[in-house]
Protein backbone atom coordinates (compact mmCIF):
# COMPACT_ATOMS: atom_id res chain seq x y z
CA UNK A 1 0.00 0.00 0.00
CA UNK A 2 1.12 3.41 -1.14
CA UNK A 3 -0.01 7.13 0.01
CA UNK A 4 1.12 10.19 -1.64
CA UNK A 5 0.34 14.16 -0.71
CA UNK A 6 1.53 17.15 0.15
CA UNK A 7 3.63 17.77 3.95
CA UNK A 8 2.04 20.13 6.25
CA UNK A 9 4.80 20.40 8.93
CA UNK A 10 4.75 21.43 13.06
CA UNK A 11 6.91 21.07 15.29
CA UNK A 12 7.31 19.43 18.99
CA UNK A 13 4.52 18.11 21.49
CA UNK A 14 1.38 18.68 19.23
CA UNK A 15 -1.17 17.79 21.71
CA UNK A 16 -4.60 16.42 21.27
CA UNK A 17 -6.26 19.47 22.43
CA UNK A 18 -5.07 21.78 19.27
CA UNK A 19 -5.97 18.71 17.39
CA UNK A 20 -9.41 18.70 18.28
CA UNK A 21 -10.37 20.85 20.81
CA UNK A 22 -12.74 19.45 23.53
CA UNK A 23 -15.24 21.92 22.91
CA UNK A 24 -16.03 19.65 19.82
CA UNK A 25 -16.50 16.68 21.71
CA UNK A 26 -19.49 16.37 22.49
CA UNK A 27 -19.63 14.63 18.89
CA UNK A 28 -18.19 11.39 17.65
CA UNK A 29 -19.38 12.08 13.97
CA UNK A 30 -15.94 11.67 11.71
CA UNK A 31 -17.51 14.42 9.31
CA UNK A 32 -18.27 16.93 11.80
CA UNK A 33 -15.33 16.05 13.92
CA UNK A 34 -12.96 16.33 10.41
CA UNK A 35 -14.16 20.01 10.15
CA UNK A 36 -12.11 20.82 12.98
CA UNK A 37 -9.08 19.04 12.83
CA UNK A 38 -6.25 21.18 14.09
CA UNK A 39 -8.26 23.88 15.03
CA UNK A 40 -6.26 25.52 17.68
CA UNK A 41 -2.72 25.17 16.15
CA UNK A 42 -3.62 25.43 12.52
CA UNK A 43 -6.70 27.23 11.59
CA UNK A 44 -6.35 26.91 7.88
CA UNK A 45 -5.80 23.12 8.36
CA UNK A 46 -9.04 22.41 6.89
CA UNK A 47 -9.36 25.10 4.40
CA UNK A 48 -5.95 23.44 2.37
CA UNK A 49 -5.95 19.65 2.96
CA UNK A 50 -6.60 17.42 0.15
CA UNK A 51 -7.09 13.73 0.51
CA UNK A 52 -3.42 12.18 0.59
CA UNK A 53 -1.75 14.58 2.38
CA UNK A 54 0.87 14.10 5.32
CA UNK A 55 1.40 15.40 8.48
CA UNK A 56 5.36 15.69 9.59
CA UNK A 57 6.37 16.53 12.79
CA UNK A 58 8.87 16.66 15.57
CA UNK A 59 9.14 14.85 18.64
CA UNK A 60 5.59 13.38 21.22
CA UNK A 61 3.22 13.74 18.32
CA UNK A 62 -0.30 13.63 20.00
CA UNK A 63 0.83 13.94 23.33
CA UNK A 64 -1.80 14.56 25.97
CA UNK A 65 -5.62 13.84 26.06
CA UNK A 66 -6.57 9.64 25.03
CA UNK A 67 -9.59 11.05 22.65
CA UNK A 68 -9.43 8.60 19.84
CA UNK A 69 -11.43 11.83 17.96
CA UNK A 70 -7.66 12.97 17.65
CA UNK A 71 -6.76 10.43 14.60
CA UNK A 72 -10.29 9.84 13.25
CA UNK A 73 -10.71 13.75 12.90
CA UNK A 74 -7.46 14.03 10.98
CA UNK A 75 -7.68 10.52 8.52
CA UNK A 76 -11.30 11.94 7.89
CA UNK A 77 -9.68 14.84 6.94
CA UNK A 78 -7.82 13.38 4.47
CA UNK A 79 -4.40 12.53 6.18
CA UNK A 80 -3.28 9.55 4.80
CA UNK A 81 -0.20 9.06 6.82
CA UNK A 82 1.87 10.68 9.64
CA UNK A 83 5.55 11.13 10.24
CA UNK A 84 7.22 12.02 13.38
CA UNK A 85 10.28 11.53 14.96
CA UNK A 86 8.20 10.04 18.29
CA UNK A 87 4.50 9.68 18.73
CA UNK A 88 2.67 10.19 22.47
CA UNK A 89 1.78 6.32 23.55
CA UNK A 90 -1.71 6.40 23.22
CA UNK A 91 -2.26 8.42 20.08
CA UNK A 92 0.23 5.68 18.08
CA UNK A 93 -2.04 2.84 20.09
CA UNK A 94 -5.34 4.97 18.70
CA UNK A 95 -3.89 5.52 15.06
CA UNK A 96 -3.03 1.76 14.40
CA UNK A 97 -6.37 0.58 15.66
CA UNK A 98 -8.25 2.97 13.08
CA UNK A 99 -6.38 2.36 10.31
CA UNK A 100 -4.33 5.84 10.16
CA UNK A 101 -0.44 4.69 8.91
CA UNK A 102 2.00 6.43 11.46
CA UNK A 103 5.41 6.53 10.99
CA UNK A 104 8.72 6.93 13.53
CA UNK A 105 11.26 8.42 11.07
CA UNK A 106 13.67 11.47 13.12
CA UNK A 107 15.80 11.07 9.33
CA UNK A 108 12.63 12.11 7.88
CA UNK A 109 11.43 14.83 9.49
CA UNK A 110 14.60 16.55 9.13
CA UNK A 111 14.34 16.17 5.11
CA UNK A 112 11.01 17.24 4.40
CA UNK A 113 9.52 20.60 4.71
CA UNK A 114 6.06 22.16 4.49
CA UNK A 115 4.70 21.69 0.96
CA UNK A 116 7.26 19.15 -0.27
CA UNK A 117 5.25 16.20 -1.91
CA UNK A 118 6.28 12.89 -0.19
CA UNK A 119 5.17 9.07 -1.23
CA UNK A 120 5.44 6.62 1.44
CA UNK A 121 5.46 2.79 0.33
CA UNK A 122 3.95 1.03 4.01
CA UNK A 123 4.86 -2.46 3.12
CA UNK A 124 8.61 -1.45 3.10
CA UNK A 125 8.77 1.58 5.31
CA UNK A 126 10.59 3.35 2.30
CA UNK A 127 9.77 7.50 2.49
CA UNK A 128 10.16 9.57 -0.90
CA UNK A 129 10.75 12.83 -1.08
CA UNK A 130 9.32 13.72 -4.51
CA UNK A 131 10.08 17.62 -4.15
CA UNK A 132 13.75 16.74 -2.97
CA UNK A 133 14.85 13.69 -4.39
CA UNK A 134 15.41 12.15 -1.44
CA UNK A 135 14.52 8.92 0.44
CA UNK A 136 14.15 7.89 4.17
CA UNK A 137 13.43 3.93 5.25
CA UNK A 138 11.17 4.31 8.81
CA UNK A 139 10.97 1.89 11.19
CA UNK A 140 8.48 -0.93 9.96
CA UNK A 141 5.98 -2.53 12.38
CA UNK A 142 6.40 -5.30 14.64
CA UNK A 143 4.75 -8.38 12.94
CA UNK A 144 1.87 -8.32 15.80
CA UNK A 145 1.22 -4.86 14.28
CA UNK A 146 1.47 -5.49 11.11
CA UNK A 147 -1.78 -8.52 11.42
CA UNK A 148 -3.77 -5.67 13.32
CA UNK A 149 -2.96 -3.62 10.67
CA UNK A 150 -3.59 -5.96 7.75
CA UNK A 151 -6.73 -7.03 9.77
CA UNK A 152 -8.22 -3.67 9.52
CA UNK A 153 -7.76 -2.27 12.62
CA UNK A 154 -8.13 -3.86 16.37
CA UNK A 155 -12.18 -4.94 16.39
CA UNK A 156 -11.68 -6.98 12.96
CA UNK A 157 -8.56 -8.80 14.64
CA UNK A 158 -10.05 -9.40 17.77
CA UNK A 159 -13.38 -10.31 15.68
CA UNK A 160 -11.08 -12.65 13.33
CA UNK A 161 -9.57 -14.39 16.26
CA UNK A 162 -12.99 -15.40 17.74
CA UNK A 163 -13.71 -17.51 14.43
CA UNK B 1 16.28 -11.09 34.97
CA UNK B 2 14.95 -9.57 37.32
CA UNK B 3 11.25 -7.26 36.79
CA UNK B 4 10.08 -4.04 38.29
CA UNK B 5 6.68 -3.53 39.74
CA UNK B 6 4.82 -2.91 36.87
CA UNK B 7 5.97 -5.96 34.72
CA UNK B 8 5.21 -7.98 37.21
CA UNK B 9 1.66 -7.24 37.79
CA UNK B 10 1.72 -7.45 33.99
CA UNK B 11 2.96 -10.71 33.93
CA UNK B 12 0.71 -11.99 36.40
CA UNK B 13 -2.14 -10.99 34.20
CA UNK B 14 -0.88 -12.56 30.90
CA UNK B 15 -0.12 -15.54 32.75
CA UNK B 16 3.42 -15.78 32.04
CA UNK B 17 6.27 -16.04 34.84
CA UNK B 18 8.06 -13.35 33.25
CA UNK B 19 8.13 -10.74 31.05
CA UNK B 20 10.83 -7.84 29.87
CA UNK B 21 10.57 -4.75 28.54
CA UNK B 22 9.45 -4.57 24.57
CA UNK B 23 7.31 -7.54 24.38
CA UNK B 24 4.30 -8.00 23.32
CA UNK B 25 1.45 -9.83 25.71
CA UNK B 26 -2.10 -9.56 25.68
CA UNK B 27 -3.24 -9.33 29.81
CA UNK B 28 -6.83 -10.29 31.38
CA UNK B 29 -8.22 -6.96 32.57
CA UNK B 30 -9.53 -6.14 36.57
CA UNK B 31 -11.14 -3.33 35.49
CA UNK B 32 -12.32 -1.16 32.06
CA UNK B 33 -13.29 2.11 32.52
CA UNK B 34 -15.04 5.05 30.05
CA UNK B 35 -16.38 8.43 30.59
CA UNK B 36 -19.45 10.44 28.71
CA UNK B 37 -16.89 11.49 26.01
CA UNK B 38 -15.48 8.11 25.44
CA UNK B 39 -17.89 5.86 26.24
CA UNK B 40 -20.80 6.64 24.10
CA UNK B 41 -18.05 6.31 21.24
CA UNK B 42 -17.25 2.82 22.59
CA UNK B 43 -20.80 1.77 22.53
CA UNK B 44 -20.97 0.98 18.86
CA UNK B 45 -17.50 -0.82 18.60
CA UNK B 46 -18.41 -3.30 21.75
CA UNK B 47 -21.46 -4.02 19.94
CA UNK B 48 -19.57 -5.06 16.64
CA UNK B 49 -17.20 -7.38 19.13
CA UNK B 50 -20.27 -9.00 21.55
CA UNK B 51 -23.58 -7.95 22.80
CA UNK B 52 -22.59 -8.40 26.47
CA UNK B 53 -19.72 -6.74 28.02
CA UNK B 54 -17.25 -10.08 29.70
CA UNK B 55 -17.92 -8.92 33.28
CA UNK B 56 -20.81 -6.45 34.69
CA UNK B 57 -18.62 -6.17 37.70
CA UNK B 58 -15.59 -4.63 35.91
CA UNK B 59 -16.58 -2.47 32.93
CA UNK B 60 -17.46 1.17 34.44
CA UNK B 61 -18.97 4.15 32.77
CA UNK B 62 -18.53 7.43 34.41
CA UNK B 63 -19.83 10.52 33.02
CA UNK B 64 -18.04 13.60 34.19
CA UNK B 65 -16.59 15.30 31.86
CA UNK B 66 -19.90 17.61 30.34
CA UNK B 67 -21.88 16.33 33.05
CA UNK B 68 -23.91 18.29 34.25
CA UNK B 69 -24.82 18.21 30.82
CA UNK B 70 -23.86 20.79 29.05
CA UNK B 71 -25.68 21.08 26.19
CA UNK B 72 -28.31 18.33 23.80
CA UNK B 73 -25.52 16.34 22.49
CA UNK B 74 -24.25 16.11 26.02
CA UNK B 75 -27.04 14.94 27.47
CA UNK B 76 -27.96 12.53 24.50
CA UNK B 77 -24.35 10.94 25.15
CA UNK B 78 -24.94 10.84 28.63
CA UNK B 79 -28.33 9.42 28.10
CA UNK B 80 -26.93 6.74 25.54
CA UNK B 81 -24.15 5.21 28.13
CA UNK B 82 -27.10 5.61 30.70
CA UNK B 83 -29.11 2.90 28.97
CA UNK B 84 -26.43 1.03 27.82
CA UNK B 85 -25.44 0.31 31.94
CA UNK B 86 -28.88 -0.67 32.51
CA UNK B 87 -29.51 -2.70 29.95
CA UNK B 88 -26.09 -4.79 30.69
CA UNK B 89 -26.77 -4.13 34.68
CA UNK B 90 -23.42 -2.69 35.20
CA UNK B 91 -22.38 -2.92 38.74
CA UNK B 92 -20.78 0.80 38.41
CA UNK B 93 -22.14 3.16 36.63
CA UNK B 94 -21.81 6.47 38.80
CA UNK B 95 -24.42 9.09 38.50
CA UNK B 96 -24.78 12.43 39.17
CA UNK B 97 -25.18 13.24 42.43
CA UNK B 98 -23.83 9.90 43.80
CA UNK B 99 -20.72 10.78 41.27
CA UNK B 100 -17.41 12.84 41.10
CA UNK B 101 -14.25 13.24 38.74
CA UNK B 102 -13.71 9.70 37.58
CA UNK B 103 -10.31 8.92 38.97
CA UNK B 104 -11.28 10.42 42.51
CA UNK B 105 -14.60 8.10 42.28
CA UNK B 106 -12.94 4.90 41.90
CA UNK B 107 -10.34 4.90 44.04
CA UNK B 108 -13.08 6.67 47.01
CA UNK B 109 -15.94 4.37 46.01
CA UNK B 110 -13.29 0.94 46.12
CA UNK B 111 -13.87 0.32 42.54
CA UNK B 112 -9.77 -0.16 41.66
CA UNK B 113 -7.62 -1.79 44.22
CA UNK B 114 -3.55 -2.70 44.84
CA UNK B 115 -1.92 -5.04 41.83
CA UNK B 116 -5.09 -4.71 39.51
CA UNK B 117 -4.22 -4.38 35.78
CA UNK B 118 -6.83 -1.19 34.48
CA UNK B 119 -7.73 0.77 31.67
CA UNK B 120 -9.74 3.30 31.42
CA UNK B 121 -10.61 5.52 28.34
CA UNK B 122 -9.15 8.60 29.99
CA UNK B 123 -5.29 9.33 29.43
CA UNK B 124 -5.54 10.01 33.36
CA UNK B 125 -6.36 6.44 34.08
CA UNK B 126 -2.72 6.69 35.31
CA UNK B 127 -3.66 7.99 38.89
CA UNK B 128 -5.04 4.35 40.03
CA UNK B 129 -1.06 3.96 40.13
CA UNK B 130 -0.83 5.20 43.89
CA UNK B 131 -2.74 2.48 45.17
CA UNK B 132 -0.05 -0.25 43.96
CA UNK B 133 -1.93 -0.73 40.51
CA UNK B 134 -1.02 -1.01 36.70
CA UNK B 135 -2.92 1.60 35.22
CA UNK B 136 -3.00 3.25 31.79
CA UNK B 137 -5.26 5.31 29.47
CA UNK B 138 -6.23 4.45 26.09
CA UNK B 139 -9.01 5.18 23.26
CA UNK B 140 -11.96 4.33 22.79
CA UNK B 141 -11.34 0.92 20.25
CA UNK B 142 -9.06 -0.37 22.91
CA UNK B 143 -11.10 0.36 25.78
CA UNK B 144 -14.13 -1.16 23.40
CA UNK B 145 -12.42 -4.36 23.12
CA UNK B 146 -11.65 -4.35 26.52
CA UNK B 147 -15.04 -3.97 27.41
CA UNK B 148 -16.17 -6.84 24.89
CA UNK B 149 -13.50 -9.14 25.88
CA UNK B 150 -11.84 -8.55 29.04
CA UNK B 151 -8.69 -8.59 27.56
CA UNK B 152 -6.17 -6.14 25.57
CA UNK B 153 -2.53 -6.30 24.47
CA UNK B 154 0.50 -4.24 25.79
CA UNK B 155 4.42 -3.88 24.77
CA UNK B 156 5.59 -4.60 28.09
CA UNK B 157 7.13 -0.82 29.32
CA UNK B 158 11.10 -0.01 30.65
CA UNK B 159 10.77 1.93 33.49
CA UNK B 160 12.23 5.19 35.40
CA UNK B 161 12.69 4.73 39.05
CA UNK B 162 12.33 7.62 40.84
CA UNK B 163 13.77 7.64 44.49
CA UNK B 164 12.05 9.73 46.99
CA UNK B 165 14.18 11.13 49.72
CA UNK B 166 13.08 13.39 52.58
CA UNK B 167 10.04 15.17 53.82
CA UNK B 168 8.31 17.86 51.35
CA UNK B 169 8.21 21.55 53.18
CA UNK B 170 5.22 22.93 54.54
CA UNK B 171 3.77 24.35 51.19
CA UNK B 172 4.75 21.57 49.33
CA UNK B 173 2.77 19.10 48.16
CA UNK B 174 2.38 15.99 45.46
CA UNK B 175 1.56 18.60 42.98
CA UNK B 176 5.09 20.41 43.33
CA UNK B 177 6.89 16.87 43.24
CA UNK B 178 5.14 16.04 40.10
CA UNK B 179 6.00 19.23 37.99
CA UNK B 180 9.36 19.59 39.47
CA UNK B 181 9.75 16.29 37.86
CA UNK B 182 8.72 16.58 34.39
CA UNK B 183 10.31 20.14 34.54
CA UNK B 184 13.49 17.86 35.10
CA UNK B 185 12.86 14.96 32.30
CA UNK B 186 10.67 17.02 29.80
CA UNK B 187 6.94 16.26 28.56
CA UNK B 188 8.36 12.89 26.77
CA UNK B 189 10.93 11.74 29.45
CA UNK B 190 9.24 8.91 30.23
CA UNK B 191 7.60 8.35 27.01
CA UNK B 192 6.63 4.56 26.84
CA UNK B 193 7.49 3.62 30.32
CA UNK B 194 6.63 3.59 33.49
CA UNK B 195 7.47 6.07 36.30
CA UNK B 196 8.14 3.88 39.39
CA UNK B 197 8.21 5.59 42.43
CA UNK B 198 10.14 4.50 45.78
CA UNK B 199 12.40 5.41 48.71
CA UNK B 200 11.77 6.28 51.94
CA UNK B 201 10.69 9.66 50.94
CA UNK B 202 7.03 8.02 50.08
CA UNK B 203 6.23 7.68 53.57
CA UNK B 204 6.09 11.53 54.06
CA UNK B 205 3.56 11.38 51.17
CA UNK B 206 -0.80 11.36 52.02
CA UNK B 207 -2.71 9.07 49.83
CA UNK B 208 -3.52 12.25 47.96
CA UNK B 209 0.18 13.89 47.04
CA UNK B 210 0.26 10.11 45.99
CA UNK B 211 -2.79 10.30 43.29
CA UNK B 212 -1.34 13.84 42.21
CA UNK B 213 1.78 12.30 41.42
CA UNK B 214 0.61 9.25 39.52
CA UNK B 215 -2.00 11.68 37.60
CA UNK B 216 0.00 13.33 35.81
CA UNK B 217 2.65 10.51 35.05
CA UNK B 218 1.07 10.86 31.44
CA UNK B 219 2.18 14.61 31.12
CA UNK B 220 5.76 13.40 31.14
CA UNK B 221 4.60 10.54 28.34
CA UNK B 222 4.70 7.67 31.09
CA UNK B 223 2.57 4.94 30.19
CA UNK B 224 2.19 4.52 33.91
CA UNK B 225 3.03 5.75 37.20
CA UNK B 226 3.37 3.40 40.36
CA UNK B 227 3.86 3.39 43.99
CA UNK B 228 5.02 0.83 46.33
CA UNK B 229 2.02 -0.54 48.59
CA UNK B 230 3.16 0.72 51.77
CA UNK B 231 1.07 0.48 55.37
CA UNK B 232 -0.47 3.95 54.43
CA UNK B 233 -1.62 2.67 51.06
CA UNK B 234 -3.16 -0.61 52.67
CA UNK B 235 -5.17 1.37 55.17
CA UNK B 236 -6.79 3.61 52.35
CA UNK B 237 -7.44 0.42 50.21
CA UNK B 238 -8.91 -1.33 53.76
CA UNK B 239 -10.97 1.42 54.24
CA UNK B 240 -12.40 2.25 50.78
CA UNK B 241 -12.37 -1.25 49.27
CA UNK B 242 -13.89 -5.12 49.63
CA UNK B 243 -12.20 -6.43 46.71
CA UNK B 244 -9.19 -8.80 46.79
CA UNK B 245 -5.94 -7.02 46.49
CA UNK B 246 -2.37 -8.30 45.63
CA UNK B 247 0.86 -6.94 46.77
CA UNK B 248 3.57 -6.41 44.14
CA UNK B 249 7.10 -5.28 44.59
CA UNK B 250 9.89 -4.74 42.29
CA UNK B 251 12.61 -7.36 42.36
CA UNK B 252 15.97 -6.51 43.27
CA UNK B 253 17.45 -6.60 40.25
CA UNK B 254 14.97 -5.13 38.49
CA UNK B 255 16.16 -3.56 35.31
CA UNK B 256 15.84 0.30 34.96
CA UNK B 257 16.89 2.22 32.07
CA UNK B 258 17.13 5.24 34.69
CA UNK B 259 17.65 6.22 38.24
CA UNK B 260 16.63 10.00 39.64
CA UNK B 261 16.97 10.66 43.17
CA UNK B 262 14.74 13.62 44.26
CA UNK B 263 15.13 15.13 47.51
CA UNK B 264 11.82 16.37 48.81
CA UNK B 265 13.16 18.48 51.48
CA UNK B 266 14.64 20.72 48.11
CA UNK B 267 11.76 20.75 46.12
CA UNK B 268 9.91 23.98 46.14
CA UNK B 269 6.02 25.51 45.03
CA UNK B 270 6.60 24.78 41.72
CA UNK B 271 4.45 26.19 38.63
CA UNK B 272 4.15 25.20 35.14
CA UNK B 273 4.03 27.90 32.82
CA UNK B 274 2.26 27.85 29.68
CA UNK B 275 1.97 25.92 27.69
CA UNK B 276 3.50 22.41 28.75
CA UNK B 277 3.23 20.93 32.15
CA UNK B 278 6.98 20.73 31.76
CA UNK B 279 7.84 24.52 31.73
CA UNK B 280 8.54 24.43 35.21
CA UNK B 281 9.45 27.42 37.47
CA UNK B 282 9.93 27.86 41.09
CA UNK B 283 8.11 30.15 43.33
CA UNK B 284 11.40 31.63 44.32
CA UNK B 285 11.91 32.33 40.46
CA UNK B 286 8.52 33.80 39.83
CA UNK B 287 8.63 36.26 42.78
CA UNK B 288 11.93 37.41 41.07
CA UNK B 289 9.72 38.07 37.87
CA UNK B 290 7.22 40.45 37.19
CA UNK B 291 4.11 39.76 38.81
CA UNK B 292 1.70 37.68 36.40
CA UNK B 293 -1.40 39.36 37.23
CA UNK B 294 -4.74 36.62 36.73
CA UNK B 295 -8.39 36.54 36.04
CA UNK B 296 -9.28 32.82 36.94
CA UNK B 297 -8.29 30.08 39.59
CA UNK B 298 -9.46 26.52 39.55
CA UNK B 299 -9.03 24.88 42.54
CA UNK B 300 -10.36 20.78 41.42
CA UNK B 301 -10.13 18.34 39.16
CA UNK B 302 -9.01 14.33 38.61
CA UNK B 303 -5.52 16.25 39.95
CA UNK B 304 -6.37 18.02 42.77
CA UNK B 305 -9.91 17.82 43.70
CA UNK B 306 -9.59 15.68 46.79
CA UNK B 307 -10.33 16.11 50.26
CA UNK B 308 -6.54 17.24 51.45
CA UNK B 309 -6.57 19.65 48.45
CA UNK B 310 -9.67 21.43 49.50
CA UNK B 311 -8.14 21.48 53.40
CA UNK B 312 -4.99 23.49 52.03
CA UNK B 313 -7.11 25.90 49.91
CA UNK B 314 -9.10 26.46 52.42
CA UNK B 315 -6.27 27.05 55.27
CA UNK B 316 -4.92 30.12 52.71
CA UNK B 317 -8.45 31.30 52.10
CA UNK B 318 -9.67 31.10 55.09
CA UNK B 319 -10.20 35.09 56.60
CA UNK B 320 -9.10 36.70 53.34
CA UNK B 321 -11.01 37.69 50.09
CA UNK B 322 -10.65 36.98 46.88
CA UNK B 323 -9.34 39.40 44.69
CA UNK B 324 -11.87 42.23 42.45
CA UNK B 325 -10.02 41.15 39.37
CA UNK B 326 -10.24 37.36 39.52
CA UNK B 327 -13.08 34.80 39.27
CA UNK B 328 -12.51 31.65 41.44
CA UNK B 329 -14.37 28.23 40.82
CA UNK B 330 -13.35 25.54 43.41
CA UNK B 331 -14.51 22.22 42.24
CA UNK B 332 -14.68 19.09 44.47
CA UNK B 333 -14.02 16.31 42.65
CA UNK B 334 -16.91 13.76 44.55
CA UNK B 335 -20.40 14.39 46.26
CA UNK B 336 -18.48 13.00 49.37
CA UNK B 337 -15.93 15.62 49.28
CA UNK B 338 -18.09 18.20 48.85
CA UNK B 339 -20.06 17.09 51.63
CA UNK B 340 -17.00 16.96 53.78
CA UNK B 341 -16.06 19.99 53.05
CA UNK B 342 -20.24 21.29 54.19
CA UNK B 343 -19.41 19.34 57.72
CA UNK B 344 -16.06 20.89 58.03
CA UNK B 345 -16.84 24.16 57.26
CA UNK B 346 -14.95 24.33 54.12
CA UNK B 347 -17.57 25.65 52.14
CA UNK B 348 -18.01 28.94 54.05
CA UNK B 349 -14.50 30.05 54.28
CA UNK B 350 -14.54 29.71 50.06
CA UNK B 351 -18.10 31.33 49.62
CA UNK B 352 -17.35 34.08 52.32
CA UNK B 353 -13.75 34.47 50.67
CA UNK B 354 -16.22 35.00 47.06
CA UNK B 355 -15.40 31.79 45.28
CA UNK B 356 -17.88 29.68 43.19
CA UNK B 357 -18.09 26.08 44.67
CA UNK B 358 -19.24 24.27 41.54
CA UNK B 359 -20.94 20.54 41.77
CA UNK B 360 -18.37 17.69 40.91
CA UNK B 361 -17.12 17.63 37.39
CA UNK B 362 -14.09 18.09 34.61
CA UNK B 363 -15.90 20.73 33.14
CA UNK B 364 -13.35 23.90 33.49
CA UNK B 365 -9.95 21.88 32.85
CA UNK B 366 -10.64 20.85 29.32
CA UNK B 367 -12.39 24.24 28.36
CA UNK B 368 -15.60 21.79 28.39
CA UNK B 369 -17.90 24.02 30.40
CA UNK B 370 -18.26 25.88 34.11
CA UNK B 371 -15.14 28.18 33.74
CA UNK B 372 -14.37 28.67 29.83
CA UNK B 373 -11.84 31.36 29.27
CA UNK B 374 -11.65 34.30 26.94
CA UNK B 375 -9.01 35.68 24.85
CA UNK B 376 -6.05 36.97 26.80
CA UNK B 377 -6.99 35.50 30.20
CA UNK B 378 -4.98 34.03 32.55
CA UNK B 379 -5.80 31.37 34.83
CA UNK B 380 -4.07 29.46 37.86
CA UNK B 381 -5.34 26.34 37.95
CA UNK B 382 -4.52 23.25 40.53
CA UNK B 383 -5.37 20.58 37.09
CA UNK B 384 -3.12 18.91 34.58
CA UNK B 385 -2.66 20.53 31.11
CA UNK B 386 -1.56 24.08 30.16
CA UNK B 387 -1.80 23.14 26.43
CA UNK B 388 -2.69 26.13 24.03
CA UNK B 389 -6.30 26.67 24.35
CA UNK B 390 -7.11 23.99 26.68
CA UNK B 391 -9.14 25.67 28.75
CA UNK B 392 -11.12 28.08 26.40
CA UNK B 393 -9.66 30.54 23.86
CA UNK B 394 -6.44 30.11 21.85
CA UNK B 395 -4.89 33.04 23.37
CA UNK B 396 -5.76 32.50 26.95
CA UNK B 397 -3.00 31.20 29.48
CA UNK B 398 -2.54 27.97 31.94
CA UNK B 399 -0.33 28.16 35.01
CA UNK B 400 -0.83 24.66 36.12
CA UNK B 401 -0.17 25.04 40.19
CA UNK B 402 -1.16 23.54 43.79
CA UNK B 403 -3.80 24.30 45.40
CA UNK B 404 -2.22 26.48 48.27
CA UNK B 405 -0.25 28.58 45.12
CA UNK B 406 -3.54 28.69 43.80
CA UNK B 407 -5.88 29.75 46.99
CA UNK B 408 -2.53 32.44 47.51
CA UNK B 409 -2.73 33.41 43.83
CA UNK B 410 -6.40 34.03 44.01
CA UNK B 411 -6.28 36.51 47.19
CA UNK B 412 -2.98 38.13 45.55
CA UNK B 413 -4.42 38.69 41.95
CA UNK B 414 -0.88 37.81 40.70
CA UNK B 415 1.13 34.26 41.07
CA UNK B 416 1.92 34.22 44.68
CA UNK B 417 3.55 32.24 47.28
CA UNK B 418 1.16 30.41 49.54
CA UNK B 419 4.49 31.05 52.40
CA UNK B 420 3.86 34.97 52.19
CA UNK B 421 0.30 34.44 53.29
CA UNK B 422 0.74 34.99 56.82
CA UNK B 423 3.03 37.87 56.70
CA UNK B 424 1.30 39.58 53.60
CA UNK B 425 -1.70 42.19 53.14
CA UNK B 426 -2.56 39.90 49.88
CA UNK B 427 -6.07 41.97 49.50
CA UNK B 428 -4.60 44.58 47.71
CA UNK B 429 -2.35 44.42 44.44
CA UNK B 430 -0.18 47.50 45.45
CA UNK B 431 0.51 46.89 48.74
CA UNK B 432 0.95 43.30 48.16
CA UNK B 433 3.23 44.44 45.11
CA UNK B 434 5.24 46.32 48.29
CA UNK B 435 5.45 43.43 50.46
CA UNK B 436 7.21 41.39 47.27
Amino acid sequence: MRAKGHVFKYGDNVDTDVIIPARYLNSFDAEELASHAMADIDPDFVKKVQSGDMIVANKNFGCGSSREHAPLCLKTAGVSCIIAETFARIFYRNAINIGLPIIECPEAVKGIDAGDEVEVDFDSGAIYNRTKGTQFQGQPFPEFMQKLIAAGGLVNYTNSKKK
Amino acid sequence: MGMTMTQKILAAHAGLESVEAGQLIEAKLDVVMANDITGPMALPIIRQMSDKVFDRDKVVFVPDHFTPNKDIKSAENSKAIRKYAKEQGLTWYFEQGKSGVEHAILPEAGVVTAGECIIGADSHTCTYGALGAFSTGMGTTDVATGMATGKIWFKVPGAIKFVLTGKPGKYVSGKDIIIHIIGKIGVDGALYKSMEFTGDGIANLSMDDRFTMANMAIEAGAKNGIFPVDDQALSYIKEHSKKPYTIYEADEDAVYDEVITIDLSEVRPTVAFPHLPGNAKTIDEIEAMEPVKIDQVVIGSCTNGRMEDMRKAAAILKGHTVHSDVRVMVVPATQKIYKECIKEGLLDIFVDAGCAVNTPSCGPCMGGHMGVMAAGEKCVSTTNRNFVGRMGHVDSLIYLASPEVAAASAIAGYIANPEKISDADFENTEKAGAVR
